[in-house]
């Protein structure tokens, strides 16, 4: 039986280019450089700034575009939590749960005023702001925010990865 | 609205209910407590007010009879709406449920717990619904300290 079917050769057959066989950097800028383009958010929306981060992520404005686009929704596999909107003090429980399950490294933005500080509601109900029972690297003001402040705290969340010290084993290394 | 209805309320509930006014096209009756489950059912059965909208309270700090419990009810037969009111005092804050007229009134009773500590007698799952286990007051009275907080989650250290 035969076939005469083409064959695609495993390796091209194409000149070795010599001038990118390796090289150098530093740890913590190369660990940075993939961290800070692969962020995974969980998006933890609980009030209207839902409708803005849809807006962010989708077309028009497209987070893809800047490495942190695929919401994980379980925070296991994530490792930027939004917390888009009010918080109570309901559930706060939930959302401390949430944050212990994220595997470290993990970033925290408080996306909207009512998430970093309570926002217009001060009253019996609302956690006045997420920072009294997380840590929170970064605050996006406005009621809500408008996309391009969404942006540019994720690239300002991205530069201070990339020039953060990643420890991979522990201590100084 | 049919322009008879308030005045065939008023002779119906007579002399149970002697206050009924319209208020901005809504008849409103003021009932006593001891009145009230038989005058809804009355508006249920012989008006068709066959919708229970609302229950909420209202709190008048200094007056004797502290808390006035308000009732919306609707008629999708005349798409007419209708107010009740009956006042209870703060030592004994406690009215009749609905729950055997309106199914819809079990949560909406438990709500006003939650927020005013009005107990309906005959409402047996008084649990809290949008407050959580553990919350000591009622919010939505005057009373209470506007801006005392009760977290479940321990704050950071600042």
């Amino acid at each position: 039986m035969s076939t005469a079917r083409s064959i695609i050769p495993i390796q091209a057959d194409t000149p070795k280019v010599p001038t990118f066989d390796y090289f150098t950097t530093k740890k913590d800028e190369l660990v940075g450089w993939a961290r800070k383009f692969s962020l995974f958010p969980y998006p933890f929306v609980t009030a209207c700034c839902g409708m803005e981060f849809m807006s962010v992520s989708s077309t028009l404005y497209d987070t893809d575009r800047f490495g942190a686009a695929l919401p994980r929704f379980t925070p296991r596999q994530a490792d930027l939590l939004m917390v888009v909107g009010t918080v109570t003090h309901k559930q706060a429980p939930a959302l401390l749960r949430v944050y212990e399950q994220m595997c470290e490294p993990k970033w925290v933005m408080a996306f909207g005023v009512c998430a970093t500080s309570g926002g217009f509601y001060n009253n019996y109900a609302v956690l006045q702001g997420i920072d009294k029972i997380i840590p929170v690297d970064i605050y996006v003001p406005g009621c809500p925010p408008r996309p391009e402040t969404v942006i540019d705290a994720i690239m300002q969340l991205q530069e201070r990865i990339g020039n953060a010290h990643h420890p991979i084993l522990k201590g100084d290394f | 609205m049919d322009a008879n209805l308030p005045e065939r309320i008023r002779s119906r509930l007579t002399p149970e209910a002697p206050t009924l006014v319209v208020s901005h096209g809504m008849p409103v009756v003021e009932l006593a407590p001891a009145q009230l489950s038989a005058a809804v059912r009355a508006l249920r059965d012989e008006f068709g007010f066959d919708m229970l909208l609302d229950v909420t309270a209202v709190d008048w700090p200094g007056q004797a009879l502290r808390f006035e419990v308000v009732y919306h009810l609707y008629s999708t037969r005349d798409f007419v709406r209708l107010r009740l009111k009956t006042r209870v005092a703060e030592a004994d804050p406690v009215v009749d449920s609905l729950v055997p007229l309106y199914g819809s009134a079990a949560f909406m009773e438990r709500e006003c717990h939650d927020m005013f500590g009005i107990r309906f007698r005959g409402n047996d799952d008084l649990r809290p619904i949008l407050l959580y286990e553990g919350f000591a007051g009622h919010p939505l009275r005057k009373d209470y300290p506007k801006l005392q907080e009760q977290p479940l989650v321990p704050y950071r250290e600042a």
